[in-house]
């Protein structure tokens, strides 16, 4: 007899941890993403060549090789951090170095009048970014941001290879342990389902709220 | 005699080959009401969006209020002015656009609050306070809640010269503010901008193709015809006993395309 009330606890404390690392990698990602996108139109030629490799580095290179660096190759040079750490930090550089090209492309397609009207109302540069082009680059961001969060979410099950038990993780533990495949499997078919359907829900939402009166800006 | 609060001084404006504006020169008074006219493409939005330090001159001096615009004193040399320098000298220039250009995420209100709040540091109350007495100004003061998407153009236009006003410019830029407007909502923005310079000491450079508003607003006429003035004078003269033959030429052909001189 499979105990399958327990099981089913196990996999859904490995769903619970892949929920912390998409929420906390994703946090990562949205700032590594505003700060790389911003400082890639930076007036000053360092910030952007930092800006430029970081996006560069990230998306040329494998999360796996990413991952395996900041969890193995870190410690070895005196830096050392838990896997839950590292794992974060693997999923926000990678994702936020796509998604700085997002914010990168939204600010870009904010017209040369608003900043023009800006300028002619006396804003300091970081006064035009932060109440005018901002606000319309971010409606502009939000789909794409959408779709970035469900990739993370998705690529969230690499950390099982650094043994920590998120949802891919217990699944392979069930498998292993009843010899059951369908069942493990079916659940976390599920499961991961279950999640990216929350996340496009709750990018809707936001969606709604940010865009309200505001028809007529995204075109 | 009162110095001018505008000296353009032998100014040239270059993009690559093209030489936009040609070695140009002129003053205006504190208060002057001055209309640029002009054919396409002879530099008028250039000059303006100059003054309001959009675009950069190739050569030449700019003064406003006796101090040089796009330069400072240091050691007693002209030198490039600095973001600070162009900073403290747009405090004294407004300019309302051909396209409004408002904030589109932001109500009526808000577009004309938020620069006097973030660049001058005035209060909200007092900013909100002032910009309503502005938006009743222009007849807007109903629409303070709406956002800009549910105005007609019209509307728009006149949020955006509240806006332009809520910083208290000495001079404001007007870039043919009804050129992109239904016939029938010209008249509206143009009786807003005949109040204002009837009401105020301001002083307003206008480019327009409007030749009857421009000859009740203005005291001065400057012709532009490729990046010169040709021809000034008060409207009387320019419209009615022009000198040069080009200045002819363009009032004729205007009126042969229906606009009211
Ligand atoms: N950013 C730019 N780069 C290159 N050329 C430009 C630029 N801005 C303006 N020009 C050119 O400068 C010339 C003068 O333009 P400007 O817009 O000042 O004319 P205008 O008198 O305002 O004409 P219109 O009545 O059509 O508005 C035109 O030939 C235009 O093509
Ligand atoms: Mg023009």
């Amino acid at each position: 007899m499979i105990d399958w009330a327990g099981y089913l606890q196990l996999m859904l404390a490995g769903a619970l941890l892949t929920v912390e690392l998409t929420v906390v990698g994703a946090v990562v990602a949205f700032i590594m993403a505003m700060a790389a996108g911003l400082g890639r139109m930076s007036r000053f030629w360092a910030v952007r060549a930092i800006a430029t490799s970081y996006i560069e580095f990230f998306r040329g290179t494998s999360i796996f090789v990413q991952l395996f660096w900041i969890y193995f190759v870190l410690p070895l040079l005196g830096v050392s951090i838990s896997s839950f750490a590292a794992g974060v930090m693997a999923l926000g550089l990678n994702v936020g170095a796509y998604g700085a090209e997002v914010v990168r492309g939204a600010f870009k397609s904010v017209g040369k009048e608003q900043h023009e009207a800006g300028i002619a109302l006396n804003f300091t540069s970081w006064q035009r970014t932060r109440h005018i082009i901002l606000p319309q680059a971010f409606v502009i961001m939000l789909p794409t941001f959408g779709n970035n969060a469900i990739e993370l979410l998705k690529a969230t099950s690499v950390v099982s290879l650094i043994s920590l038990a998120d949802l891919t993780f217990q699944a392979q533990v069930v498998r292993a342990q009843t010899g059951s495949t369908l069942v493990p499997f079916l659940g976390v078919l599920i499961l991961y389902y279950a999640m990216a359907l929350s996340i496009s829900w709750a990018m809707r939402l936001l969606e709604r709220r940010v865009t309200r009166g505001l028809d007529g800006v995204r075109t | 005699m009162v110095q001018p609060i505008i000296q353009v001084d032998g100014i040239s404006k270059r993009f690559g080959e093209l030489t936009v504006l040609d070695n140009l020169s002129f003053d205006v008074r504190p208060g002057e009401k001055i209309a640029l006219i002009g054919p396409s493409g002879s530099g008028k939005t250039t000059i303006l969006r100059i003054l309001m330090t959009l675009e950069s001159i190739s050569s030449g001096i700019i003064r406003v209020d006796g101090e040089p615009l796009f330069h400072m004193l240091r050691n007693d040399v002209l030198v490039p002015a600095n973001e600070r320098h162009l900073h403290k000298m747009r405090t004294k220039i407004g300019m309302v656009f051909q396209l409004f250009n408002l904030f589109p995420h932001k109500s009526v209100l808000d577009n004309v609050t938020l620069a006097p709040i973030l660049t001058k540091g005035v209060a909200r109350a007092d900013a909100e306070r002032n910009a309503m007495s502005l938006l009743e100004m222009v007849g807007m003061a109903e629409k303070a809640k709406a956002m800009p998407v549910q105005l007609s153009g019209g509307q728009k236009q006149r949020v955006a010269i509240a806006r332009a006003l809520a910083l208290k410019p000495r001079i404001m830029l007007f870039d043919e503010v009804t050129s992109a407007l239904d016939p029938e909502l010209v008249e509206e923005v143009l009786n807003v901008m005949k109040k204002l310079a009837r009401e105020t000491d301001m002083t307003m450079l206008l480019v327009t193709h409007e030749m009857g508003f421009a000859h009740d607003f203005a005291d001065r006429v400057l012709f532009f015809d490729r990046g010169r003035i040709v021809e000034e004078g008060p409207p009387k003269e320019i419209f009615n006993h022009p000198k040069q033959e080009r200045t002819q030429g363009f009032l004729k052909k205007i009126i042969a395309a229906g606009h009211r001189v």
